[in-house]
């Protein structure tokens, strides 16, 4: 079989990609392991909601037109809602069908499914960045009575058996959640932080994701950003979608009688050793909260806005009392490792990674003519791998990808629209 | 302002070969395994003298421009004779150099120019520990507190950022926080 591009992956990303490549006229095809949002529907706590509101939430000719443009999506939402996009953009989607490998033959590629083999001139890898939790190799030193969980596998507070506490590994965005739900199931909670992103839900009356909107920093683009490696290996912001609009930052925990530790950095029989660092990152982070929420009271002000929005109220700074540098594991029942995730490129023709065994690319353009990545963090843009920055990065990417087609002076059945 | 250029800042640290070198060792990671070394030799009671010569990195071995040596002895209050500083304070050195060279590596990445940097640092330690007393008195710190007074020209937050940015980089910093596999044998 032959078209001229394979999507792979029909979440958002390969969801956007194919109304673009179809707007363009560009022949194709989607593959999907599962069904449409896959990850979103399996591997996905149960209380999960986007980190941004609903008027965000749009998708390459479908805005949000729902009534709750503040209100914040549960994963069920956000699968319903891929769902109808699906349905209305009618991609040509293959679905239940796994990509096993997509060979580069020099010509364009070979891409071995589950069932039939198809070929064809480029690859969009639409797989995102979330395919794997990514778990310190120390984790296999845990006593074996620990239950352990990852923030993919992680649904619920009565999947952890027992009374004992829980020790949440990690503070970003997927941490200080499930610490945060687990406290209020009535769990004892310890949360080992490493380099966190604080920031407030709302800030002068508005959602904090609307100022980063407004004041252009979701839009930084990853060929302007100082540091890129490290721009990409942030953690995601401290925050949580709720009705209550609650804060989830390490003040509110610690309120809500979490207790919080260092980074784990090593297990040695029943003791967790952590970090006795903590003092200076929550300092950093505490600092770095402050230049942003000045960054937006001078776009304020610039704007002469000051009477249109809330007052500046400045968060609670962080205060540590005492921090722990080592557990007794024998007091817990369970670890759950939200340390990050990584992208599962093993589908990748191998010539297409670089060192460390990531794919060298630009911008989502592989180093191998023809590939192209998206849903990675900050893969063009500071809101890239977001739902409201998937639709602009298919756009520019799309884009690309015709030019190449023509440019290999093949595969385009391109259509006057 | 009627200034048109950025004010030309010294603080004696050469940014941009250290620029240079990120970028070298990014695209030769293997360069950037090093190994350093010290040798100590007891002298008599508590005191013992540590030598520091030679040391390996970017592929080879390098000598410092001089030997050093570094006295350690006990105070008299341990009926010692007081012929240098006690380890543990040699370590609160350590951790200060440390800090303080990120400090003005970090003002002078940020265009920071720096009059004075003084850090002050005070550790507990509950002595109980290392004589046995108490099984439940850890050897080492309780906790140590580095407090830094700076003059320069940058905002009180500039000046926390520095400090701040500067344990996030900082070797010693790590070494005292962080546990490490320590193995003692003897030859």
């Amino acid at each position: 079989m032959h078209t001229s591009v394979v999507v792979v992956g029909a979440g958002p990303g390969g969801l956007a990609m194919s109304y673009h490549l179809t707007g363009a006229g560009v022949d194709h095809v989607l593959f999907e392991r599962g069904d449409v949002a896959h990850s979103w529907r399996t591997e996905r706590w149960d209380s999960l909601r986007l980190l941004t509101p609903n008027w965000m939430s749009g998708l390459p000719g479908a805005c949000y037109e729902g009534d709750d443009p503040d209100g914040y999506m549960t994963a069920a939402e956000t699968v319903a809602t891929l769902e109808a996009y699906r349905r209305s953009i009618d991609p040509p989607l293959h679905t239940g069908i796994e990509v096993e490998a997509a060979c580069n033959t020099g010509t364009g590629f070979e891409i071995r499914t589950t069932e039939t083999t198809w070929h064809c001139d480029a690859v969009v890898a639409a797989t995102g960045g979330s395919s794997e939790a990514r778990v310190p190799a120390f984790a296999s030193d845990l006593p074996e009575t620990l239950q352990q969980f990852t923030s993919l596998s992680y649904r619920r507070p009565a999947q952890i058996d027992g009374h004992g506490r829980v020790l949440v590994v990690g503070a970003s965005a997927s941490g200080v959640q499930i610490a945060d739900e687990l406290r209020r199931a009535g769990r004892d909670v310890t949360i080992s932080i490493g380099e966190h992103v604080r920031l407030p839900r709302a800030y002068r009356d508005c959602d904090i994701y609307r100022w980063l909107d407004r004041i252009g920093q979701l839009d930084e683009r990853w060929n302007e950003v100082e540091d890129l490696d490290r721009a990409r290996r942030h953690a995601s912001v401290q925050v949580i979608g709720s009705d209550d609009r609650r804060e989830v930052d390490l003040p509110s925990l610690q309120g809500l009688g979490v207790q919080l530790v260092g980074r784990l950095v090593a297990i040695r029989g029943t003791t967790a050793f952590c970090s006795g660092g903590l003092g200076s990152l929550v300092a950093n982070a505490d600092l770095k909260q402050a230049r942003l929420l000045r960054r937006i009271d001078e776009w304020v002000y610039e704007q002469d806005m000051v009477n249109l929005v809330g007052p500046a109220t400045e968060p609670s700074p962080t205060v540590l009392t005492q921090v722990p540098t080592e557990l007794d594991l024998r007091g817990f029942a369970a670890v759950i490792w939200a340390t990050g995730f990584r992208p599962s490129y093993d589908w990748l023709d191998p010539r297409a990674l670089g060192r460390r065994g990531r794919v060298d690319h630009d911008g989502g353009v592989a180093c191998m003519p023809g590939l192209y990545l998206l849903g990675l963090p900050f893969l063009r843009r500071r809101r890239s791998n977001l739902l409201a920055g998937l639709g602009v990065d298919a756009a520019e990417l799309c884009q690309h990808l015709v030019k190449y087609l023509e440019d290999v002076g093949r595969g385009s059945t391109w259509t006057s629209r | 302002m009627t200034q048109t250029e950025a004010p030309t800042i010294d603080n004696g640290v050469n940014i941009e070969a250290l620029r240079g070198a990120r970028q070298a060792l990014t695209d030769a990671p293997e360069a950037a395994q090093f190994q350093w070394r010290a040798r100590c030799e007891w002298v008599n009671g508590t005191h013992s003298r540590s030598t520091i010569t030679d040391f390996f990195g970017l592929g080879q071995q390098h000598s410092h421009r001089q030997g050093y040596t570094i006295e350690a002895d006990h105070p008299e209050v341990f009926a010692s004779e007081d012929n240098g500083a006690t380890p543990p304070e040699i370590v609160l050195g350590a951790l200060a150099s440390c800090l303080t060279a990120g400090v003005a590596t970090v003002a002078t990445n940020r265009g920071i120019q720096l009059r004075s940097v003084i850090a002050t640092v005070q550790a507990e330690m509950d002595l109980q520990g290392i004589l046995g007393i108490d099984a439940d008195v850890r050897n080492g710190f309780d906790r140590i507190d580095v407090k830094y007074e700076i003059d320069a020209d940058a905002s009180a937050a500039d000046i926390e950022a520095i400090v701040a940015q500067s344990q996030k980089r900082s070797a010693v910093f790590d070494i005292v926080t962080n546990p490490t596999t320590v193995r003692v044998t003897v030859a």
